[in-house]
């Protein structure tokens, strides 16, 4: 999504070299292929879009793109990305190559085991397609200040994890701000193009924050996993899965006092193994073997690398028709299911307007007098937000920060303070919270973003543009 | 050679060894090497394909640095089919690839015989007539095939393939077969063995639903003249008679037995799908007859005679509330079935390969007992021959596709994509491949997709203005994005054929890049 500023500036930009002949750029170039939809007019198009060789080069110079994982999808989408006019990409991923990767994960070979996936992902496709930069990432998501991300003009997605896309789901949404009609300003949207694989089914979702529904808007289409009660586990053992449950969570502890299980680690896997293997031949139960036992433990989910390749070349193709309006784009989810013959659905979701992400924030109404520190208990116990550990910032300025120590320190003295004045003694406005909350027995960190509004203080209605004048 | 194992562990555990083993002994042909063609082999090189042959008879250009990950600037002015196979060994060294720098449309016309020494052939981005002729080769020596195309925002992909049968068809969802309405001796005689009414409330809620069900299903008929409830109320007064055995709230074996209440009234016997398979023609075997067939002439003598009417038993029960020990035996008592019918299958496969003159064991064990386990999720799938399509498309149909607002949009591309070919065939190039002239290509291609429309009897006008301007606006072109799904799509049908488990797709697809409300179209 490119301003109309950006343009202009590229037109200034384009006019030194007109005499450069429009058909060297097309018949026999790199972009031969993408030219026909990036510099000729269309019919079925995105609103804003304007054939040229400016947009081409925006794609080219400016857009930035930021790839969220570098594994089976990761992989994939940096290659489609790169090969689809985008030459500036960031690609973040805490993982190193695993063995068991390489039947998809065609950047990696066997001599690559052991390395982090982003840097050597990068690095292969820097190889092999000249004039792209990728910037490799090699950290947890959560290890990235927010203002990382926005400097994004798209988030690409390829995750297995449902924790993982609701945090980066919650910080591309905190950037969405809203004018005083409640309606979001175009320039604060951070559009997410989301996808995900299991054996041979996927999805593939477009998410534009305030237009459409965002990942917690229709968080039931991931409902949680089903964990075995523990007395089934304990008393009434029937399958193989009962039995290697029984010896990953109930006999591990009572054998190894205090010793974390590594599921990473053979030796423990092994273990694990020998006592479901015991249990199951203790109740005449069949068919504990190695590979369910990891499957079990780790909880596999198959993964080809065809349907990888569907869902990222999907992601990719919305991706590039989002930024440069080339085409009309997906609306807004995308299912596919090859088990059957061939099923591809197309829903329109709708859009979730109390969400507590991508709404125009949870109301908070305060006394001028409350201090940061109260404010933070609140969240604690607020009905819908449940964060502790909270971080508070308000316009990019730290109040408080939980980590690291320094800023910790730092920020402290303001816990005392009242908000109504570290806020600037206006109004109300915009707070961002970081913190952690528990779903679903699982801790998740999350992005909240508040609308504070203090009682008794004229000119509530304009309160985001109070705080910026 | 623990190491290849652990590689493909991911998908082992998708289509297990026997699956792996036919990928590893396939040998698939590529017809042109573009990002579709390469891609499509990157999926099934990474999976382990037994051997690729890549045929192009093109040179690298600048072009295809932009949209082709296989090649790289050291390729340049080099043989196209050179390059990508070095990419492709370079992934997995388990594969054998070699490369054949030739035209496929020279092959084609030339060198048909050449085409029989393969499992399958991946022919990507043909135009029409090359198309036909190489499913007519292909047909009469009894190689799939899979076509692929990317065309700009569109493309498409095409199986063609006599017949395709699957047994391990591994259906998402499938009511598992219990035979609650219909018990077999043994289970009657288990479920009696046990006291749905003991008093021990730890015991009484550790009763598998199986048997509640069972032994109500029993208590009804007994009390209504033998038969099971048929009306609505009739089964209302059961469901109520399953509740009111509750004796505590936390019994969740009980509230199992209520979810699962609609399986005593699931159909007996043999499902429409399966009873075509077995009075399909070649059922009638004779020596010619597959494996596949003799089984299924078989399972139609089970049914006759030791099945009375129902298939082999598949034995397998899910997880439930219960005892170990009940569950256990429960187990026992399905699998003692399961494996009575599979003796019996066993000799009636014997007799029926006897009749035929084959070898009475020449079908192993290991294939009757996963036939057995699967005669409820039989496929087959045939192929119309391109021509045949092309030449007589089911009209109401296509019809239909056309006019219906959520696929119009596909079912116009697979007439333009058609359209296109004629163009080529006309003027020497695709519309729109050249700068100058799209707005001459617009109304000529228009032309042509119209009299096509007219010449297969449907209403010409019914294509969109709109979409014929985007055709030309495409030019022919190959995105790379668009070709990776597209080839994504290709390799996913080619793992299907192959592995012949689950079921490969039947149809054209047309691919809409356009808002993704992509079609299968069934002419
Ligand atoms: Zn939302």
């Amino acid at each position: 999504m490119h301003t109309d500023s950006d343009i202009l500036e590229l037109e200034d930009a384009a006019q030194t070299c007109t005499d450069v002949p429009m058909v060297e750029s097309t018949a026999n170039s790199r972009t031969r292929d993408l030219d026909r939809l990036l510099l000729r007019s269309g019919h079925l198009v995105g609103p804003n879009f304007e054939p040229s060789v400016e947009l081409r080069d925006y794609l080219q110079e400016y857009a930035r793109v930021l790839v969220v994982g570098a594994g089976g999808l990761g992989c994939e989408l940096l290659k489609d990305l790169a090969l689809s006019g985008f030459k500036n990409l960031d690609v973040i991923d805490m993982d190193r190559i695993e063995v068991t990767n390489l039947n998809r994960q065609f950047l990696f070979r066997l001599e690559d085991v052991g390395k982090p996936k982003a840097e050597v992902a990068a690095k292969r496709v820097m190889e092999r397609v000249s004039g792209v930069n990728i910037v490799p990432h090699f950290c947890r998501i959560e290890d990235k200040d927010i203002d990382f991300y926005n400097d994004f003009i798209i988030i690409v997605l390829g995750l297995d994890s449902v924790e993982a896309r609701s945090y980066i789901n919650s910080v591309a949404c905190s950037f969405l701000e809203y004018d005083e009609k409640d309606n979001p300003k175009e320039e604060t949207v951070k559009p997410m193009v989301d996808g995900g694989t299991e054996g041979f089914k996927g999805h593939a979702r477009v998410i534009v924050p305030g237009m459409t529904p965002c990942f917690e808007c229709t968080i039931w289409l991931f409902p949680p996993q089903v964990k075995f009660p523990l007395c089934t586990l304990a008393e009434t053992p029937r399958t193989a899965a009962h039995c290697i449950e029984y010896a990953h969570l109930i006999k591990w502890d009572e054998v190894h006092s205090g010793k974390a299980f590594d599921p990473d680690d053979p030796e423990d896997m092994q273990w694990v193994y020998k006592e479901a293997l015991k249990r199951a031949e203790l109740f005449g139960i069949p068919g504990v073997t190695y590979s369910l036992t990891q499957g079990v433990v780790k909880n596999i989910i198959p993964a080809i690398a065809s349907t990888n390749a569907i869902i990222s070349a999907a992601c990719s193709l919305e991706t590039l028709k989002i930024v440069s309006g080339c085409s009309k784009t997906l609306s807004n989810y995308l299912t596919y299911n090859g088990v059957e013959g061939l099923h591809t659905e197309v829903t329109d979701f709708v859009k979730d307007n109390d969400c507590i992400v991508c709404g125009p924030g949870v109301l908070i109404e305060m006394d001028t007098s409350c201090t940061l520190q109260k404010f933070i208990e609140q969240l604690e116990e607020h009905p819908n937000l449940h964060l502790s550990k909270v971080s508070v910032t308000h316009q990019g300025k730290n109040l408080y920060m939980q980590a690291p120590p320094v800023l910790e320190e730092m920020t402290r003295s303001n816990l005392s303070l009242a908000l109504f004045d570290l806020m600037g003694r206006i109004s109300g406005g915009t707070v961002h919270v970081n913190g952690t909350s528990i779903k679903n027995n699982k801790k998740t960190s999350g992005l909240r973003k508040l609308r504070v509004v203090f009682k008794g203080v004229d000119g509530m209605a304009d309160m985001d543009t109070a705080g910026g004048a | 050679m623990a190491e290849p194992k652990i590689k493909y562990d991911r998908q082992l555990r998708i289509w297990g060894e026997q699956g792996q083993a036919a990928l590893e002994k396939a040998s698939v042909c590529l017809l042109n090497c573009g990002p579709t063609g390469s891609e499509t082999l990157k999926n099934l090189v990474l999976g382990g394909i037994g051997s690729i042959t890549v045929v192009d008879g093109s040179k690298v250009e600048v072009g295809d640095l932009g949209n082709n990950f296989m090649v790289d600037e050291t390729s340049l002015g080099e043989s196209k089919a050179k390059c990508v196979c070095a990419f492709l060994q370079e992934l997995n060294d388990a594969v054998k690839a070699t490369f054949i720098e030739e035209f496929p449309e020279k092959l084609i016309e030339s060198n048909p015989s050449f085409f029989s020494q393969f499992t399958l052939v991946i022919a990507t981005q043909l135009v029409e007539d090359k198309m036909l002729k190489l499913d007519r080769i292909c047909r009469e020596a009894n190689v799939m095939i899979v076509f692929a195309r990317s065309y700009g925002l569109t493309g498409l992909v095409r199986v063609s393939v006599k017949e395709h049968t699957v047994i391990e068809s591994k259906p998402d969802h499938f009511l598992d077969d219990h035979r609650l309405n219909n018990p077999w001796p043994e289970l009657k005689r288990f479920v009696e063995s046990i006291d749905v009414n003991v008093p021990d409330p730890v015991a009484h809620k550790h009763i598998p639903y199986v048997v509640i069900l069972v032994k109500m299903a029993e208590e009804w008929a007994q009390s209504h003249g033998g038969t099971l409830p048929s009306t609505r109320e009739e089964k209302n007064e059961l469901k109520d008679l399953l509740t009111s055995r509750m004796i505590g709230l936390d019994e969740d074996n009980y509230k199992e037995a209520v979810d699962a209440y609609y399986k005593l009234f699931s159909s007996r016997g043999i499902s429409s799908d399966l009873m075509q398979i077995l009075n399909d023609n070649c059922a009638e075997i004779d020596s010619n007859s597959s494996d596949f067939w003799v089984m299924v002439a078989a399972l139609k003598e089970f049914v006759a005679l030791e099945g009375g009417g129902e298939v082999p038993l598949e034995g397998s029960i899910p997880d439930m509330t219960s005892s170990t020990e009940q569950y256990v035996n429960l187990q026992k008592v399905y699998q003692a079935k399961a494996e009575a019918d599979f003796l019996a299958m066993e000799k009636h496969v014997q007799n029926s390969l006897k009749k035929i003159g084959r070898d009475p064991n020449s079908i192993s064990k290991m294939t009757i007992k996963v036939f057995c386990k699967n005669t409820r999720k039989l496929k087959v799938c045939r192929y119309r021959m391109i021509q045949e399509e092309f030449n007589s498309p089911s009209l109401s149909v296509l019809q239909n596709y056309l006019t219906d607002e959520k696929y119009s949009m596909a079912a116009g591309f697979y007439i333009l994509l058609r359209a296109v070919d004629r163009f080529a065939a006309n003027y020497n190039s695709f519309p729109g491949q050249f700068d100058g002239e799209i707005d001459e290509d617009i109304s000529r291609l228009k032309t042509l997709a119209v009299s096509l429309l007219t010449d297969l009897g449907c209403n010409g006008s019914i294509l969109s203005e709109d979409l014929i301007k985007e055709i030309c606006r495409f030019g022919a072109a190959e995105l790379h994005a668009v070709s990776a799904l597209i080839g994504g799509i290709a390799s996913q049908e080619v793992i299907k054929l192959i592995t012949k488990q689950f079921t490969p797709m039947i149809g054209t697809f047309i691919f809409n890049g356009i808002d993704q409300k992509s079609k299968l179209m069934l002419l």
